[in-house]
């Protein structure tokens, strides 16, 4: 009896489905995303939201590749300090108001200057904008700035409409308007968020769903069992210990992309007094005898079910800021004893604050048991997330399990990091050479300039190990195997357009 | 009576003052700097600069305070930062999905807890009434995120009868609505099943022994008319008005087992908050609670009071 | 010659056995409360001896051995770091009686005194403390224990302390009634006429009478606070990693349930039985010490 009802419900379960015609697509997130408003958004989770709410200037592509969107072609002037963008014709926003230049000097605008808005740092070097006709607008930089067009693919260079944003002043979040494929229906905090397909989108061809809904559950057992019991045809995030379990089920796909971010250890070697008072802040070489305890791949192994990609620096290996001529160390435990007895400390000890997410305890607790073959003592200081980003600001920390989500764009994931007194510093290291290059890579327009700048930076920076960074996750996505026309960008954000439950 | 009750509603407004004081102080006490946290990871100096003059984070504790409570008293409870949205908005969201879920716990509390009850009182200190303790008492054992964990393994992925999480307005569709709501509402209710269990059997205990009963006996009924008939209805009152009180604690939030159904209901609302340092939204669902709760409790007790005339005085 | 049997009349009486003795037999008799007892001193053995009990080191990791099923080597399985899933069990048996018993010991040290005083000096004092306790009261236990925990740090000991200082209200609320209700009896008046101080009368007549539902109280709130700090792991706030508790094992295993369950299933079934045997023991007493059943 039990065999007939459990082949019998799902059957009956799917002919429901298949009456409402494969109109909503059902999408599981790991977290509720925050304010819906460009300007304001602060989280990684909305982005994926904004993604098939508010289209952007320009968008980037599988090999991170800047490819049009709002914007059709885009040109620097001769000293790189002007840009030239065209826009495509026939756009408008969700309320019916036309896309234009206008609309695009209100937008950055707004960035720049609306109270609480995230995005003024991003836009910083633009220093005015001007509408040179209808569908061309210029921006004017205080000095050249290669990262613009990377933030302009993301929440810098979305629109939305200015006459929805000047009529709900503050309260845009509530009811945001913009001129992506799907329109705001509604929205409960911490269930659901449902957008409808907009009909005159400039790629209507593009866009097969009624409808999207955007659930979040935080817990990933349990997305993953809704996804199993068909609740959801998309889910993001994906624990690496259910993947073994997937790829024996062909209801479902799984999908991997190696992130733009990092996981890493941020060392305390100037942020404050602790820095000296620790032999892993004081002295290269203690750091350099951490780093070699450690073994990226076997912490790969057990802390990501080998999910991730074994990395050095703040791109991963196959990007093309990376610096071939500094690959990842092998572990070497005999070099790095050898290190300590040179600095006199054989047996160093430090507190590793660590974030109470299973990730980073994770790592902790690998990283302590290697690097104890070494010598050293490293202390679990488990701390809450928000307590711990306030002890890393004020410098009260040794060393700190710290991830980043990743920029399109490498100045996004190194120059907050490394330039001296930067917001995201928390390391404390300050190296006039290494600001230098930084800027310089800032400055420079061809890829071949800017590259040889940030060789210079990851000579100094993997020399002095202000983070020790030990690799780059994979963002994984597991879905209903019908669904086709998921694209493998490495920003992790699902693309809508194209779209399809066969 | 009238009297009592204004003594009791005079208690009322210095223990909501307390209870403002004390939700108030625990998130400040929260340590790290709440406009960090809800700077977002980019840690944009003017934002977090914008954060702490939005939050008067710079002012003393005593304005802190004054700022939210003459918010609070002309009905503005603030709002979210993270997301913008208004606390009473939010509150007005959530409040049905957790009465719902509450009184559906409270269902199954009753389903299970009373017949226990009147099992093990009837069956005294035989099999029935060890097995219908442990039974009860069970459900007060268990974690409940780790019930609701293996429960979703079974019953959703497994067996597929049921979804695994989520909520579905009963407006919307009632069957799905339902279906949602049985795991969770489980999951809560046998924990209050076992303390609803024990007092049903101490009162029925108490009642079995009585006189009226004992003359019920005597008169020749059987036994079963004796319990259902003239045992039952009297020791159902102190069991009714403490499932009044268990409601609410019900209403504060079932927190793990929203978290793990993803019920959009007020426990998820608070946790969320409190890690997020959304200070507006934990004080104010909070304070809405902690008012419906103190206000349960005085009906309960009006009740109590109404329907066992020797206790006034 | 004649034997001669021991007749009403001329047997010495026996003397009549104290309350606590009488108590003492019926809880004895109460088949299901020493069950529970039972299993609370198995627990309290394996957390004394665990360092012989536990067949590996519980911290000790080992890369090949991740998340293996149950098997002659390791009885219980292993995590997800390649620790034995028996001997964490076995040495988190010592963090979760902790956490229940020390958490209560924190909330009857405060609890009992602020409720004697509420009690005893009545007034004003007593208006005070009852507000403050209501006010207590009404917030969800678990709001108040995350935000004191949080503000401690995410600690085994700091759980404790969270923990006791939040379930604190409900020991003033019950000393203070048992209080009021025996302040009034003959025998503690007759000792105020005489003119005992406060303290003494609060000390020699009213705390033996307000014992009893306390230790029932107090071992149903130790089986409350196992779950507490089961609760507060699960959100990263209890017993922090490498060192085993069944709270913060539970907390690791959710993520793990579809492909390693045994991780959660002996940690969630030990805190299952404690707790259980911890409710059937306060229920006994519950009912040997009822003095209506007498």
């Amino acid at each position: 009896m039990k065999t007939i009802l459990r082949t019998l419900l799902p059957a009956v379960a799917l002919a429901f489905a298949a009456a409402a015609p494969a109109q909503t697509l059902r999408i599981g997130l790991a977290e509720d995303p925050d304010a819906l408003d460009p300007t304001t958004a602060r989280t990684f989770v909305g982005r994926i939201v904004f993604a098939a709410l508010c289209d952007k200037l320009v968008d980037v592509d599988e090999k991170l590749n800047i490819v049009p969107q709002l914007a059709t072609s885009w040109e620097w002037s001769a000293d790189n300090k002007v840009l030239t963008m065209k826009l495509r014709d026939g756009v408008v926003f969700h309320d019916g108001e036309k896309f234009d230049a206008a609309a695009v000097k209100f937008n950055i605008e707004r960035h720049k200057t609306l109270q609480g808005s995230n995005r003024s740092g991003e836009l910083r070097p633009v220093t005015s904008i001007d509408v040179v006709d209808p569908l061309t607008v210029r921006f004017n930089l205080a000095a050249p700035f290669s990262p613009l067009m990377a933030a302009l693919a993301d929440r810098a260079g979305m629109m939305v409409s200015p006459k929805a944003a000047q009529a709900a002043g503050a309260n845009f979040a509530a009811r945001p308007v913009c001129a992506g494929p799907y329109r705001f229906v509604e929205r409960v905090a911490q269930d659901r968020i449902v957008f409808e397909r907009f009909p005159q989108y400039w790629d209507k061809g593009a866009v097969n769903f009624e409808r999207i809904t955007y659930t979040p559950v935080p817990d990933a057992t349990v997305r993953l069992a809704n996804l199993k019991s068909g609740q959801f045809d998309f889910i993001e995030r994906v624990a690496s210990s259910d993947i073994a379990g997937l790829k024996n089920d062909n209801r479902f796909k799984v999908t991997r992309i190696t992130e733009i971010g990092y996981q890493g250890i941020t060392i305390n070697i100037g942020k404050s007094d602790k820095a000296q008072a620790n032999p892993l802040g004081k002295d290269a070489r203690v750091r350099e005898a951490f780093e070699l305890s450690l073994d990226r791949e076997g912490i790969v192994q057990v802390v990501m079910d080998g999910e991730a990609t074994v990395g050095n620096q703040w791109v991963a290996p196959n990007n093309a800021f990376y610096a071939k001529g500094l690959p990842p160390p092998k572990r070497d435990i005999a070099k790095a004893k050898a290190l300590l007895q040179q600095a006199g400390v054989p047996n160093p000890s430090f507190t590793l604050m660590t974030p109470t997410t299973s990730d980073a305890q994770k790592i902790a607790q690998v990283v302590q048991a290697m690097a104890k073959e070494a010598g050293f003592d490293v202390k679990i200081q488990a701390t809450e997330f928000a307590t711990s980003l306030n002890l890393a600001d004020k410098g009260d920390f040794e060393a700190y399990v710290l991830a980043w989500s990743g920029r399109a764009d490498p100045d996004g994931n190194i120059y907050s990091f490394v330039g001296c007194k930067q917001p995201l510093n928390y390391a404390g290291i300050c190296q006039p050479e290494i600001d230098e290059q930084l800027n310089a890579a800032r400055t420079a327009s061809n890829l071949a300039a800017r590259q040889k700048a940030y060789e210079q930076v990851a000579a100094r920076v993997l020399k002095e190990r202000p983070i020790v960074y030990l690799y780059h996750r994979n963002w994984l996505y597991a879905y209903n195997a019908k669904l086709s026309g998921i694209r493998s960008i490495p920003d992790g954000l699902l693309r809508v357009q194209g779209l399809k439950l066969n | 009576m009238l009297e009592y009750l204004f003594k009791r509603l005079a208690t009322i407004v210095p223990t909501l003052v307390f209870v403002s004081m004390l939700i108030f102080g625990l998130q400040q006490l929260l340590p790290g700097d709440p406009a960090m946290i809800l700077a977002g990871e980019d840690q944009d100096p003017a934002l977090i600069a914008h954060l702490r003059a939005k939050l008067h984070l710079d002012e003393p504790l005593p304005v802190r305070y004054a700022y939210w409570i003459g918010g609070v008293l002309q009905g503005d409870l603030g709002e979210s930062v993270r997301t913008q949205q208004p606390v009473l908005d939010l509150i007005v969201q959530k409040l049905p999905v957790t009465i719902e879920l509450a009184l559906l716990a409270m269902a199954v509390a009753l389903l299970i807890g009373i017949p226990a009850g009147i099992v093990a009182a009837v069956g005294r200190d035989t099999p029935w009434d060890y097995g219908a303790t442990v039974f009860a008492l069970s459900g007060l054992s268990m974690p409940n995120f780790w019930l609701g964990i293996l429960m979703i393994l079974l019953f959703s992925v497994q067996l597929g009868w049921l979804p695994a999480s989520g909520y579905v307005s009963p407006a919307e569709d009632l069957r799905a609505n339902l279906a949602a709501m049985v795991m969770p509402a489980i999951v809560l209710g046998t924990g209050i099943a076992a303390v609803l269990m024990r007092h049903m059997r101490s009162a029925m205990l108490q009642v079995l022994s009585a006189d009226y009963v004992r003359t019920a006996r005597a008169k020749g009924l059987s036994e079963r008319v004796v319990v259902l008939r003239h045992a039952l209805r009297n020791a159902l009152t102190p069991v009714i008005t403490l499932g009044a009180l268990e409601l609410g604690t019900l209403l504060s939030g079932a927190v793990l087992t929203e978290q793990v159904f993803t019920i959009p209901g007020f426990g998820k609302l608070i946790i969320d908050a409190v890690f997020n340092r959304d200070y507006a939204v934990v004080q104010g669902v909070v304070l809405v609670t902690a008012t419906a709760y103190i206000v349960l409790n005085l009906l309960a007790d009006l009740a109590y009071f109404a329907v066992n005339p020797r206790l006034r005085h | 010659m004649a034997a001669v049997l021991p007749s009403p009349l001329t047997a010495p009486p026996r003397p009549r056995a104290g309350p606590w003795r009488l108590a003492l037999r019926r809880l004895l008799r109460r088949r299901a409360a020493m069950v529970g007892l039972a299993v609370v001193l198995f627990f309290v053995a394996l957390a004394l001896f665990a360092p012989w009990i536990a067949p590996h080191d519980p911290v000790a990791t080992s890369w090949g051995a991740v998340r293996k099923a149950p098997s002659a080597a390791y009885w219980f399985g292993t995590d997800e770091l390649g620790r034995d899933v028996l001997s964490r069990v076995i040495w988190g048996t010592q963090a979760s009686l902790l956490a229940g018993v020390v958490s209560v010991g924190i909330s009857l040290l405060l609890g009992v005194p602020i409720g004697l005083a509420a009690g005893f000096l009545g007034g004003w004092v007593d208006g005070l403390v009852s507000r403050i306790t209501d006010a207590f009261l009404a917030c969800p236990f678990l709001i108040l224990a995350i935000a004191l925990a949080a503000f401690l740090g995410p600690s085994l000991s700091n759980a404790m302390i969270a923990i006791g200082i939040s379930a604190t209200p409900i020991f003033v609320r019950l000393t203070r009634g048992q209080v009021l209700s025996v302040k009034v009896e003959d025998y503690v008046e007759a000792a105020r006429a005489v003119g005992n101080p406060p303290w003494r009368i609060a000390l020699r007549h009213v705390l033996p009478n307000v014992t009893a539902p306390l230790i029932v109280q107090s071992t149903l709130a130790i089986a409350a606070a196992v779950i507490a700090e089961a609760s507060l792991s699960f959100l990263g706030l209890g017993q922090q990693p490498p060192a085993p508790s069944w709270g913060s094992m539970l907390n690791t295993a959710k993520n793990y349930m579809d492909n390693a369950p045994w991780m959660a299933i002996w940690p969630g079934l030990s805190i299952f039985l404690l707790v259980l045997a911890f409710n059937l023991l306060g229920d006994g007493l519950r009912d040997a010490l009822d003095p209506r059943q007498r």
